[in-house]
C-alpha cells in the first residue's frame, strides 16, 4: 500500500437555500440581488428595496418579522440590516439604512439597478403567531422603528387576529421621524399610533416628551386582564430598553411576553465570529429578538 | 481501541515512509530564549532529525494550519459595474501532524464542536480538518500548564494514533483505519502484560508532575455570582489589551471580516482575520457605541466566553489549560491566578 493520504473535498455539494442548517455550502452563499428602488426618508436614512435576481431563489426566500440579512457590496463591505418590509412579500426586502460607515455611505452613492449580495435571512423573529388574539404594544425609539415596520405590516395585514394595537414611536425631533408617509395608513384599521418627540419645532403639533410618558398614559387605568394579555415589542437605543421594560414590568406585563431586538455588529451571522456574543449566547443565532426573561439572564445585554 | 508497541527506531521509518508522499508538520526548535531555554514552533518538516518529539510546548499553537490568521473567504471579479463571486475553501492537500500534545488535540475537539458540529458549519475549517492525519504524543508537564484541571491532559478522540514514550519502546494507541494501515509499514507487536504495567507506571509518574491548578468546581456559577467583583477591575488595570492571549490560544476562533478592492479595480476580496475580544473595537457597533469600552470588561468577557458561555452551550470549557496565554502575556496575567482571585483569593 502506498502510504499517501486521500484528499477529501468538502466542496462538492451545491448550496441549498432551504436546507441551511448543517449545510457546509451555505456558509458564504450569497443571493445575487438588485436594488430596485431607492426612497430617501430623511437626510440620513434611505429605504432600499432589494430584489433577488434568480427567480427560483426569489420564490424560496422567506423571512419572519424581526430577522435580518447580511448585505454585501463586493469590495466595500458587509453588514447586518433588519428587514423592514412585510413578510408576505417573498424574494424582496426593504432595508432602511442610515449613513454611518463605509458600506452605507457607498450604498447612498449607487442608485437603482446596482447589484448587491444578500446572505440570510438570519436570526430569530417575533413570535407573531403566538401573539394572535392578544393586545399588541409596539414601542420604538429612533432607528428602532426600522425592524418594527415588519411586525407592524404583519399586524396590519392580519388586523382581525389581534385585539388592541398600540404603536408608540419617539424620536429626538420632528426632523428625525421615519416613514412619515405611512402614518396615515398605520392609523387606519383601528391602530392607535402615538408619536412623541423630545425637542419640538414650531411646526410640530404632536406630543413632546419621552416614550415612557406615552407608555404610562396607555398603561395607567387598565385592568390586570389587559396587562396579562399584552405582548410588547421594544426596539431602540440601549438606554431605552431599561426604562421601557422596567415600566412594563411594573405593570405586570409578563416578562416572556416582552420582546426586544438587540443590536450588535456581526461579521458572519452564523455564530462563528463571536462579534455579537452577549453573555453565553450569540445575537445572530439566538437573537436579535429575545424575550425579556432571557435578556434579564444575560450579562451586559442592554 | 487497538494498542501496539514498537521499537523507537521504527518511528523514524514511519516518518520517512509518510514524508515521502505527504506534507508533515511537527515541532521544531527555532532558537533560544533569554534564559537559554529552547523555543519550539510547529513547522513543515521533511527530515526526522529536525523534529523535536520531546518538546515542552510551542509558543504558538498549530492554529495557522486549520484557522489561518488571515484567509480569503471569497474573491470577486468586477467588470462594468457587475461582479462574480468565487468561493475557495483554501484546502489543497492533506496534512500530517507529527507529535501533537493532548492539549492541542483537545483544542481541536473543542473547535470541532462550534465550527463543525453546530448549525452553519464552517467549510473553510472543515475542509482542512477533514484532511488531517494526527499523530499525538505524550508531553512532559510544564510548571505553567493546568490541563489536568481542565480535563485535557489526555485525549480520547480527535487523533489517528497516539504514542507514549516507554523508555526503550513506543506504546501506540490506534483510533483510525488509516493509522492502522500506515503502521503495517513498520514492525509493531502486540503489547504484553509487562508493557501495560510499564505504560501505567509511566503515566502515573507523569501525572505527579502537574503543578499548576485551577479549581473548576462550580466555576460557571461562581463567575456569574462574581460578575461585579472588584478583582476584574484590578486585572483590567494590569491588562494592556494587546490581544496576545488570543493570538497564542489554541481555541480562540473569533474573527473580523474586511473587504478590499484590488488596485486595478478589476477584483475584490473578502478577508477574514482572527481577532481578539481584548481589542478595543471588538464590541463596537454602527454609530460608534461600544458595548465593552473598558479594558476590564473585555478581559472579563474573555474569561466568560471560555469558562462560562461555552460551558453553557457545549457543556465543557473552551480552555484546554495549555498555559500559553499566561506565558505570553506581557502583563503577567495568567488563568490560574485570575480564576483563584475570582474565587476569593488575593491578587499577587
Amino acid at each position: 500500500m502506498k502510504p499517501k493520504l486521500k484528499f477529501t473535498d468538502v466542496t462538492t455539494q451545491p448550496p441549498d437555500t432551504q436546507r441551511r442548517k448543517n449545510d457546509l455550502s451555505s456558509f458564504e452563499y450569497t443571493h445575487r440581488a438588485e436594488i430596485t428602488s431607492v426612497y430617501p426618508l430623511t437626510d440620513m436614512e434611505t429605504i432600499y428595496r432589494i430584489q433577488i435576481i434568480d427567480p427560483e431563489e426569489r420564490r424560496r426566500f422567506k423571512f419572519v418579522p424581526g430577522q435580518f440579512v447580511m448585505l454585501e457590496m463586493p469590495g466595500i463591505g458587509e453588514a447586518p440590516f433588519s428587514i423592514s418590509s412585510s413578510p408576505s412579500i417573498h424574494g424582496e426586502v426593504e432595508l432602511c439604512i442610515r449613513k454611518a460607515g463605509n458600506l452605507t455611505n457607498f450604498l447612498s452613492k449607487v442608485g437603482r439597478g446596482a447589484h448587491v449580495g444578500i446572505r440570510g435571512p438570519f436570526g430569530t423573529g417575533f413570535p407573531m403567531e403566538e401573539m394572535r388574539g392578544q393586545n399588541i404594544l409596539l414601542i420604538a425609539g429612533g432607528l428602532g422603528l426600522v425592524p418594527l415596520r415588519s411586525p407592524i405590516a404583519y399586524v396590519q395585514e392580519n388586523r382581525s387576529h389581534f385585539k388592541e394595537v398600540n404603536i408608540i414611536y419617539g424620536t429626538k425631533s420632528p426632523a428625525h421621524l421615519l416613514f412619515q408617509y405611512q402614518y396615515e395608513v398605520w392609523s387606519k384599521d383601528d391602530i392607535n399610533l402615538n408619536i412623541i418627540v423630545e425637542k419640538t419645532d414650531p411646526a410640530w403639533k404632536g406630543s413632546v416628551g419621552l416614550i415612557t410618558e406615552s407608555l404610562l398614559k396607555i398603561l395607567t387605568g387598565r385592568d390586570s386582564e389587559f396587562y396579562h394579555n399584552t405582548y410588547a415589542i421594544v426596539c431602540g437605543p440601549p438606554v431605552m430598553f431599561k426604562f421601557v421594560c422596567n415600566m412594563l414590568n411594573k405593570f405586570h406585563v409578563p416578562m416572556q411576553k416582552m420582546f426586544v431586538s438587540l443590536e450588535r455588529r456581526m461579521h458572519c451571522g452564523m455564530g462563528k465570529c463571536c462579534r455579537c456574543n452577549v453573555g453565553s449566547t450569540y445575537t445572530c443565532l439566538k437573537g436579535p429578538v429575545f424575550d425579556y426573561w432571557t435578556v434579564m439572564n444575560l450579562k451586559e445585554a442592554i | 481501541m487497538i494498542f501496539r508497541i514498537f521499537e523507537k527506531k521504527e518511528l523514524r521509518s514511519l516518518f520517512e515512509i509518510l514524508a515521502a508522499h505527504n506534507k508533515i508538520v511537527g515541532p521544531v526548535e527555532t532558537g533560544r530564549d533569554k534564559d537559554k531555554n529552547p523555543v519550539y514552533a510547529f513547522a513543515e518538516v521533511s527530515d526526522f532529525n529536525s523534529i523535536k518529539l520531546n518538546y515542552t510546548t510551542t509558543k504558538l499553537p498549530a492554529k495557522r494550519y486549520f484557522l489561518p490568521f488571515q484567509e480569503d473567504l471569497s474573491t470577486f471579479r468586477i467588470k462594468d459595474g457587475n461582479w462574480q463571486k468565487t468561493i475557495d475553501y483554501n484546502a489543497k492537500e492533506p496534512l500530517i501532524f507529527f507529535g501533537l500534545h493532548a492539549c492541542d488535540i483537545n483544542a481541536l475537539n473543542k473547535l470541532d464542536k462550534v465550527l463543525l458540529h453546530s448549525v452553519y458549519p464552517t467549510p473553510y475549517y472543515a475542509a482542512k480538518r477533514k484532511n488531517m492525519f494526527i499523530i499525538g504524543i505524550d508531553c512532559v508537564p510544564q510548571p505553567f500548564c493546568f490541563c489536568r484541571s481542565m480535563g485535557s491532559d489526555t485525549a480520547l478522540h480527535g487523533f489517528d494514533m497516539f504514542i507514549t514514550d516507554l523508555g526503550a519502546k513506543y506504546f501506540v494507541e490506534i483510533l483510525t483505519d488509516t493509522a492502522y494501515n500506515f503502521l503495517k509499514n513498520i514492525k509493531t507487536e502486540e503489547p504484553k502484560e509487562k508493557d501495560h504495567v510499564l505504560y501505567m507506571k509511566t503515566t502515573a509518574e507523569r501525572n505527579k508532575k502537574f503543578t499548576a491548578q485551577v479549581e473548576t468546581t462550580d466555576l460557571a456559577k461562581i463567575l456569574d455570582m462574581e460578575f461585579q467583583a472588584d478583582v476584574w477591575k484590578q486585572w483590567g488595570d494590569k491588562c494592556l489589551a494587546c490581544g496576545t492571549c488570543s493570538n497564542v490560544c489554541p481555541t480562540c476562533y473569533c474573527y473580523g471580516v474586511e473587504e478590499t478592492v484590488n488596485i486595478d479595480l478589476k477584483g475584490a476580496r473578502k478577508t477574514k482575520s482572527l481577532y481578539s475580544c481584548n481589542l478595543i473595537d471588538f464590541a463596537e457597533v454602527a454609530g460608534g457605541h461600544n458595548f465593552r469600552p473598558e479594558r476590564h470588561t473585555r478581559l472579563k468577557y474573555r474569561y466568560y466566553h471560555k469558562h462560562r458561555g461555552f460551558v453553557e452551550a457545549f457543556e465543557e470549557s473552551l480552555c484546554v489549560g495549555c498555559g500559553r496565554c499566561g506565558q505570553a502575556c506581557l502583563a503577567g496575567i495568567n488563568v490560574p491566578e485570575v480564576i483563584a482571585s475570582v474565587r476569593g483569593g488575593k491578587i499577587k
